[in-house]
């Protein structure tokens, strides 16, 4: 026994086809599927576990699969303060992640250097990856880590990812490149 | 506890009190020091080492000590030993790890800090800086803000340029007195006459006025 309804979407009709720009449905797919690599350092990253969480629910905006492995994330989260002696292994496992691929600077310390202005710090991860967003306090809030993640997907979806399967992606410099 | 620091004292007549606000506290030769120490641990109960660090005197001599606190676990009392350095550019203790397996971090964390070379140590090595490193950045000598070297990793080089710079210190570094009202107490900058806009007036090329954000637009 089979019945038809003809209200509705009709495979028949339409042909399984929607048409789109391919930028539209790339950038629509990368922007509600940003797998962070969660670069926790130090306190920012208790805020980022709390975004994680169900009270705040990073999960709504398809982030929640935090990935362990660079291989497998979209999005490093630098959530704390980066040592020069860490800023090796994150600039090595920002390089070890593939392309499409962005940073996020949690907080005054991976922004700036925050209140550590000392021989050990490194003055802001800007200064060894291009940084895409960037979060103030210390540590934000996890609204703020959700606002700036949302400003990231409005990034995203203004990218031309289209043209850029063609050419390396276009990334900010680094801050105090030397020209 | 009079009645065993008069014992510690007696067995050990090498020892001076030092001055010390809350425990007993005493000055041992450098030649004493371990022997001192194990008789703490074996015969007195001081079974544990709480800290072991160093002070960099600077311009007195000896120029660097090693400080040990030890606690008894068992009567909840506290006992720091001092003892000063041999050598000046290189200060050479001799190691504790035989009697605290914690002072093998210890050591090397002062060793880092400080370079104080910690004879019988099995594996003296930084702790926290990374292993080539060239300075001891507690040293009295040593600018807060840091010196400019390499970074160690070839990969991190290649890809950003970069190199491990002073960190601006913006008028710092910045104290807190002790005394005076809550106000006297806030931290300030060791310069207080520095701040944003003078430091772009100083810049060449830039004329002087407000700071460029507060600059009206044409």
């Amino acid at each position: 026994m089979t019945t038809t309804s003809d209200y509705a979407y009709n495979s028949k009709i339409e042909g399984e086809v929607i048409v789109s720009r391919s930028d539209a449905v790339i950038n629509w797919i990368r922007r509600h599927s940003v797998w962070p690599m969660p670069m926790g350092l130090a306190c920012c990253a208790i805020e980022l576990m709390s975004s994680g969480g169900s009270r705040f629910d990073i999960s709504r905006f398809g982030m929640e699969v935090m990935r362990f492995s660079p291989r497998q994330s979209d999005c490093m989260i630098v959530a704390g303060t980066v040592t020069y002696k860490m800023a090796q292994v994150v600039r090595r496992i920002y390089d070890q992640m593939a392309e499409p691929k962005w940073v996020v600077a949690m907080g005054a310390c991976a922004s700036s250097g925050g209140m550590y202005r000392s021989y050990a710090t490194l003055q802001g991860v800007d200064r060894i990856v291009p940084v895409d967003i960037y979060i103030s306090g210390c540590p934000p809030r996890p609204e703020a880590l959700l606002d700036g993640m949302m400003r990231l997907q409005e990034k995203i979806k203004n990218e031309s990812s289209t043209r850029d399967l063609f050419r390396n992606r276009p990334v900010r410099d680094l801050t105090f490149q030397k020209k | 506890m009079n009645t065993r620091t008069q014992t510690i004292e007696e067995a050990h007549p090498y020892i001076t009190e030092r001055e010390s606000a809350d425990w007993p506290a005493y000055n041992c030769p450098q030649e004493n020091v371990v022997e001192l120490l194990r008789y703490l641990k074996d015969e007195q109960d001081f079974d544990f080492l709480s800290d072991l660090t160093a002070i960099d005197h600077f311009d007195t001599r000896p120029r660097f000590e090693v400080v040990y606190h030890v606690y008894s676990t068992e009567r909840h009392e506290y006992l720091r030993v001092v003892t000063p350095c041999s050598g000046e550019a290189d200060p050479v203790c001799p190691s504790v790890v035989d009697l605290w397996a914690t002072a093998d971090w210890h050591e090397r964390e002062a060793f880092d800090m400080f370079g104080i070379q910690f004879e019988g140590h099995p594996d003296l090595r930084r702790i926290l800086m990374w292993d080539s490193y060239p300075y001891h950045p507690l040293r009295k000598e040593f600018p807060l803000a840091g010196k400019e070297v390499e970074f160690p990793d070839e990969d991190l080089v290649e890809a950003t340029g970069k190199t491990v710079e002073p960190a601006p210190m913006m008028g710092g570094p910045f104290h807190a007195s002790h005394t005076g009202s809550m106000v006297d107490r806030e931290p300030r900058a060791d310069d207080e006459s520095w701040n944003e806009h003078n430091e772009r007036r100083d810049t060449p090329g830039e004329e002087p006025g407000p700071p460029r954000e507060l600059r009206g637009k044409h």
